[in-house]
């Protein structure tokens, strides 16, 4: 194994177990990008450039907007739930 | 299921993992040794039976073209699926008409009402600039790929970011009006369609299905390898119209039930 296909691989791992790691959502999406760039040069250095293109255009174009979709949701659901403590607490005062 | 026992099964369960593991790995063959004959003959036939230097595109949409077509049914039936279950339900518009408990609604709003801030003029420049590049380079993917690493699919996914790029720039509004949504179904229909069309042009001369019977070309030339190149181009317009598809039912989930939400008040 030539030393560019050692490292490129222990990049790979290190990434990967970082973004498995980390536990907030927006810098997991960070570092998941990063993971997919490392993925994606791993793909070329052993020669299949085709699946390095796929990748790069699937972590550019879809896993964000995954990613956009599930950041709104449990936005939404934190923001649901502060305005409902917010409206009790008015409600108590009231009383 | 106790601490003690769940300690004690993910132990047990490491150790059967690393032994199965350890076992499958022993009688993996070296590093760099590669054993399957396909492979090996593909390399040495493809570039003279079929006229493609990237024998990658060559196997996906010749030698095993009907696999693609699957692949492709798949994106196509998995947008289907998407935009129907992200499609606005009537509870999420209808959040505030007639309900009693309006002040719940509008202490949600007060949270709510903070908006993305429009794109500088920075970040307008350079992604509407980018616009036209992205639409050459996707078209450039798609039509070589029997050439270099890329194809159909690839340039699919890139010819859906110029829209994407739009709505960066802009809103959603001016994404909706360059992608119509008549239009965007209809590319994505007749990507499909021609897919299976060129491949039942097999069938009419008496062959076998997504046989190869265009003219195979120069070797090296953008109009080679025959059926290869049209596969390539149907299987651009269907991914492209999957993925603008799929853009827009994120988008419009993410940020019009919302906007919906504050301007039913």
């Amino acid at each position: 194994m030539q030393l560019l296909q050692m490292l490129i691989l222990c990049f790979v791992a290190i990434f990967g177990t970082a973004v498995v790691l980390t536990r907030d959502p927006r810098s997991q999406v960070i570092g998941l990008s990063f993971f997919g760039l490392v993925l994606a040069c791993m793909f070329f250095i052993f020669q299949a450039p085709d699946v390095g293109l796929s990748q790069v255009v699937i972590g550019a174009v879809a896993l964000p907007l995954m990613f956009m979709l599930t950041m709104a949701r449990v936005r939404r659901n934190t923001e649901e739930h502060e305005a409902r403590k917010r409206h009790e607490k008015k409600g108590k005062e009231a009383a | 299921m106790n601490p003690r026992f769940r300690r004690y099964f993910f132990l047990i369960s490491v150790v059967a993992f690393f032994g199965v593991f350890a076992w499958g790995l022993h009688d993996l063959p070296p590093f760099g040794h590669y054993r399957g004959p396909y492979g090996d003959i593909l390399n040495h036939v493809a570039v003279y039976e079929r006229h493609a230097t990237d024998v990658v595109t060559a196997v996906n949409f010749d030698y095993r073209g009907f696999d693609t077509l699957g692949e492709e049914s798949i994106l196509f039936m998995s947008v289907i699926g998407t935009s129907l279950l992200l499609r606005p339900q009537k509870k999420e518009t209808d959040n505030n008409d007639g309900k009693a408990d309006n002040s719940l609604q509008r202490d949600l709003d007060e949270s709510e009402r903070r908006r993305a801030p429009a794109a500088s003029d920075a970040a307008r420049v350079l992604t509407l600039a980018l616009v036209g590049p992205l639409i050459v380079f996707g078209w450039y993917i798609v039509t070589h790929g029997q050439l270099t690493p890329g194809g159909g699919f690839q340039g699919g996914v890139i010819l859906a970011t110029p829209p994407l790029l739009v709505y960066l720039a802009g809103d959603l509004k001016t994404f909706k009006r360059i992608t119509r949504q008549e239009w965007v179904e209809a590319i994505e229909g007749a990507g499909i369609f021609g897919f299976v069309l060129v491949g039942l042009l097999g069938l009419f001369v008496g062959g076998a299905f997504l046989q190869n019977l265009l003219p195979l070309g120069q070797t090296g030339s953008v109009i080679s390898a025959g059926t290869v190149a049209l596969l390539n181009i149907a299987t651009g317009l269907a991914v492209s119209g999957g993925f603008v598809q799929l853009i827009y039912v994120f988008l419009e989930q993410t940020l019009e039930v919302k906007l919906r939400v504050q301007g039913g008040k």
